[in-house]
């Protein structure tokens, strides 16, 4: 079994980082009934024998001493890490394996990357080694951060590139939140952009996620708990925006229900390195079967279902549903519409009880109405895990890598032209040392050229299909 | 004759330890419709090859669990020893931590020469433990990165380490609509490498099986393991012991020499017109177990218009049969056939990863680790060959 490492960087970075390590607690403790440590829980957490001390060795096998996160919590503000560190939540991260600075980034790129990439380079290699050599077999870093900010988004990528350097053998997951239009960081374009650029260089996967689209799944959630139907209640924990059952006792805060969304993404595209079943669908896989081009990197997720209503069985009818359910536009946690553009490759994992011929009778079923490219028609990777989610019997995580990212991009593109264009905040970018005009022309001839690869693979969509001739034996 | 079976990745250990679970209930099961003497030469003939006895009593299967990730061979080790009727040894198995990654070339290039020593190790063990060595069964999916590149990679040593014994590949093929995205490319390279070192492949595939599952044995909701199962039953069916032929009373010939092996006759004679009813065969093995066996009359089985041309349907056919009833089935037959049944869905599959090849598509995964463009033309040639030979039957 294998270790993977959260890296989280940033104001939302940590916070989406604090929910996940609660949900996954309450995943694990709703399995692991007899407190032993065991390898599912080992791929997060490490047991450590704090009788002696925080620098107690760490236990391998037996019962639960003290589970100790992995993870490296980065932030050049204080706030949110101190708030962690006084929260439920204290005991679970090694207080060795924060950085922490006072004055922030003042959402530049620049400063997050050039300054305090710099700055910390020492200090973050130092902790991530020590993270690592506590893991007997480390096969992925999760970073989680945002795009639009300073610290996230600069030095975040910045991290991307010291583990690509560090470590060049270990998996690079991003899970990266893109700023809206209404964002109220008005440099967060160039910042995004800047951030792109060393996604597109040296991230494995990238997993956007667009605050629109978890605030509109919130906003639906709300809507059925007020409708609330005669005789059927919703199980509170079932929610994906909940921490009902988790650490959490004070009130929730306005973005908590949003993080668990995300939080809740990346224990199921965990499950099945953690869990058993009986069609395994580890980290290594995800990358190798839905990253045909290098470059191509970026997959559009959904997650279904949102909540599980507690006092109904449950037919195969919703199980089908929940199946389409993961290829709506609202389940998908960017804003984007996957049916009507054109996949490159689709993976599904689904967890809880369900069997491959449920699994196949959907894949039948929604196939003709998808566009997959004409060189991988059949480009389905499945998996099935048995454990489910907490409050569910099952459910579904969906991965596309999908041209309906283009849009978003494409957005993204049109809100930096308008700054660059009129030169708008670029000194506050050009002052910081190692910052030139070349960065910035550079980081948008990556994004454009991206955004080219797939207008190129849209223009595919639709044209009759000529396969190549085959070889011919001489008889 | 014993036999040691190596069970690759997850495919190949969940499908294995149902096989021994089949193989030891249908001899578990009290008698077999037969005489009492019959039944114990089965019981004895079926024990030698593929348990070996413990101290404990406990029948130990004659097997070696290969996996890149600890999880199936642990939750199959376990399985088998709360059966309580047989286990696996629990020192013949060798996991890593990290999995293959579905990548066929990680199996092959990186995770094969490795691990080979220590594999190798495992296997020599079980075949020192014979008395006499039949051959190697090793059971694997081609679609994934274990059972298919490591597959490979480990057929290929036994063949070096073994060079007269015999060695059946048990291949499961995927389904047509994707259980891996890159499970063509997997495909043709499993296959064209082991043409190079097996002596014979037996293929199920998860479609038809699925299809059996559904239609004829009318489960609603079809798990892997309901698969796993109508596999091992076939398994079984063909692997228990029958008498053959001119073998005499006792269950002593070789389970895996099956006589596959033609050679078409140089120059190829050119393929008469046959009207399109079965699909030509090379070779055909029925085997019959159970209640009157020998009233059975199988003359249909030796129809020309089943046979390529140059060959004698007398020498292309094979009967075996045994009084003994299979899983209490009162009687039950199987049929082992080489025929251009397969000759469809290899061409599908060859089809589909050539068109994947053509644009490019992945091919930096499996270049990383080692497999060049120039490794999968040369795979494909091969496979194109077998194409072209079943074709002109």
């Amino acid at each position: 079994m294998t270790q993977s490492v959260v890296v989280q960087v940033g104001q939302c970075g940590n916070q989406v980082g604090c929910r996940f390590w609660d949900l996954a607690l309450r995943e694990h403790a709703a399995v692991n009934k007899k407190g032993i440590y065991d390898e599912a829980l080992s791929s997060f957490f490490r047991n450590v024998d704090t009788r002696s001390g925080d620098n107690g060795p760490d236990i391998y096998k037996g019962k639960i001493c003290s589970l100790k996160a992995r993870a490296l919590l980065i932030d050049m503000e204080e706030g949110v890490v101190n708030e962690i560190l006084q929260g439920p939540l204290r005991d679970v991260f090694d207080s060795k394996q924060l950085i922490t600075d006072v004055s922030g980034s003042g959402n530049n790129w620049a400063v997050g990357h050039k300054i305090y990439g710099y700055q910390y380079r020492e200090n973050i290699v130092e902790k991530l080694r020590k993270t690592a050599e506590h893991c007997d077999c480390l096969q992925c870093f999760f970073i989680i951060h945002s795009m639009g900010g300073g610290t996230g988004s600069g030095l975040g990528t910045f991290v991307l590139n010291l583990l690509e350097e560090e470590f060049p053998e270990v998996y690079r997951f991003v899970t990266s939140v893109y700023p809206s239009g209404e964002d109220d960081v008005i440099t967060s374009p160039y910042n995004s952009v800047l951030a792109m650029k060393e996604l597109n260089d040296h991230a494995d996967c990238v997993l956007p996620i667009e605050n629109e689209s978890l605030f509109e799944i919130v906003n639906k959630i709300h809507q059925m708990i007020n409708a609330g139907k005669l005789g059927s209640t919703v199980k509170h924990n079932s929610l994906v925006t909940s921490s009902a059952g988790s650490a959490k006792t004070l009130q929730e805060k306005p973005f908590d229900a949003m993080n668990n969304i995300v939080a809740n993404l990346l224990l199921n595209l965990t499950s099945s390195a953690r869990f058993e079943g009986s069609l395994n669908m580890d980290l290594n896989e995800i990358s190798m079967n839905l990253v045909p081009f290098p470059r191509l990197h970026y997959l559009v997720s959904s997650l279904t279902p949102l909540y599980t209503l507690a006092d109904v069985n449950v037919p195969s009818r919703r199980l089908d549903q929940m199946f389409s359910d993961a290829f709506s536009r609202d389940h998908q946690l960017i804003q984007a519409d996957p049916k009507h553009s054109l996949y490159l490759a689709c993976a599904l994992l689904v967890r809880g009880n369900v069997q491959v011929s449920d699994l196949r009778r959907n894949i039948e079923r929604l196939k003709p109405s998808l566009h997959f490219v004409s060189w991988n028609q059949e480009g389905w990777k499945t998996g099935l895990c048995s454990v489910p989610p907490v409050g569910h019997s099952h459910s579904l995580l969906a991965l596309a890598n999908n041209t309906c990212v283009k849009p978003t991009f494409i957005e993204l593109k049109d809100r930096f032209m308008k700054l660059y264009k009129k030169k708008a905040h670029l000194h506050h970018y050009l002052q910081i040392d190692g910052m030139e005009q070349s960065c910035f022309s550079e980081a948008i001839s990556s994004l454009s050229d991206l955004i080219e690869e797939y207008s190129e693979l849209d223009a595919t969509k639709g044209v009759p299909r000529i396969d190549p001739s085959r070889l011919k034996i001489v008889v | 004759m014993s036999i040691v079976t190596v069970q690759l990745g997850q495919c190949g250990n969940q499908i294995g330890h149902e096989v021994f679970n089949t193989l030891c209930s249908d001899i578990c099961g009290t008698h077999g419709l037969c005489s009492k003497k019959e039944n114990e030469s089965y019981h004895d003939s079926c024990k030698e090859r593929f348990f070996c006895e413990e101290e404990s009593g406990v029948p130990v299967a004659r097997a070696v669990l290969v996996d890149m990730e600890p999880k199936v061979i642990s939750q199959t080790l376990s399985m088998a020893a709360r059966s309580g009727h047989w286990k696996y040894n629990s020192q013949a198995h060798f996991c890593q931590k990290q999995g293959s990654g579905n990548n066929w070339a990680n199996g092959y290039s990186v995770h094969g020469p490795r691990h080979k020593e220590a594999i190798m190790n495992l296997v020599q063990k079980e075949a020192e433990k014979c008395d006499r060595l039949g051959g190697f069964f090793t059971i694997m999916s081609m679609a994934g990165g274990t059972g298919s590149g490591l597959g490979a990679f480990v057929t290929q040593c036994l063949r070096d380490a073994f060079p007269t014994s015999f060695i059946l590949n048990h291949v499961i093929w995927p389904y047509g609509t994707g259980e891996v995205i890159v499970q063509n490319y997997n495909s043709v390279l499993t296959l064209s490498h082991l043409y190079q070192s097996s002596d014979a492949l037996l293929v199920h595939e998860n479609d038809v099986i699925h299809k059996i599952c559904a239609q004829l044995m009318n489960i609603k909701q079809i798990s892997f393991r309901d698969v796993n199962q109508v596999i091992a039953h076939q398994l079984g069916s063909v692997f228990q012991p029958a008498h053959t032929a001119g073998g005499g009373s006792g269950y002593s010939r070789n389970p895996l020499g099956i006589d596959w092996q033609v050679r078409p006759p140089h120059p190829p004679m050119p393929s008469t017109n046959k009207p399109l009813h079965f699909n030509t065969s090379i070779a055909n093995l029925v085997i019959l177990r159970g209640k009157d066996v020998h009233a059975v009359d199988l003359g249909s089985f030796q129809d020309p218009s089943l046979y390529t041309s140059w060959l004698n349907p007398q020498d292309a056919f094979n009967a075996w049969k045994t009084p003994r009833a299979f899983n209490k089935y009162e009687k039950s037959a199987a049929l082992v056939s080489n025929s251009q049944f397969l000759l469809k869905p290899l061409d599908s599959i060859v089809g589909k990863a050539w068109n994947m090849f053509a644009s490019k598509a992945y091919i930096h995964q499996y270049t990383k680790f080692g497999i060049q463009e120039e490794d999968f033309l040369d795979c494909f040639t091969t496979l194109e060959q077998v194409i072209s030979s079943y074709t002109n039957l």
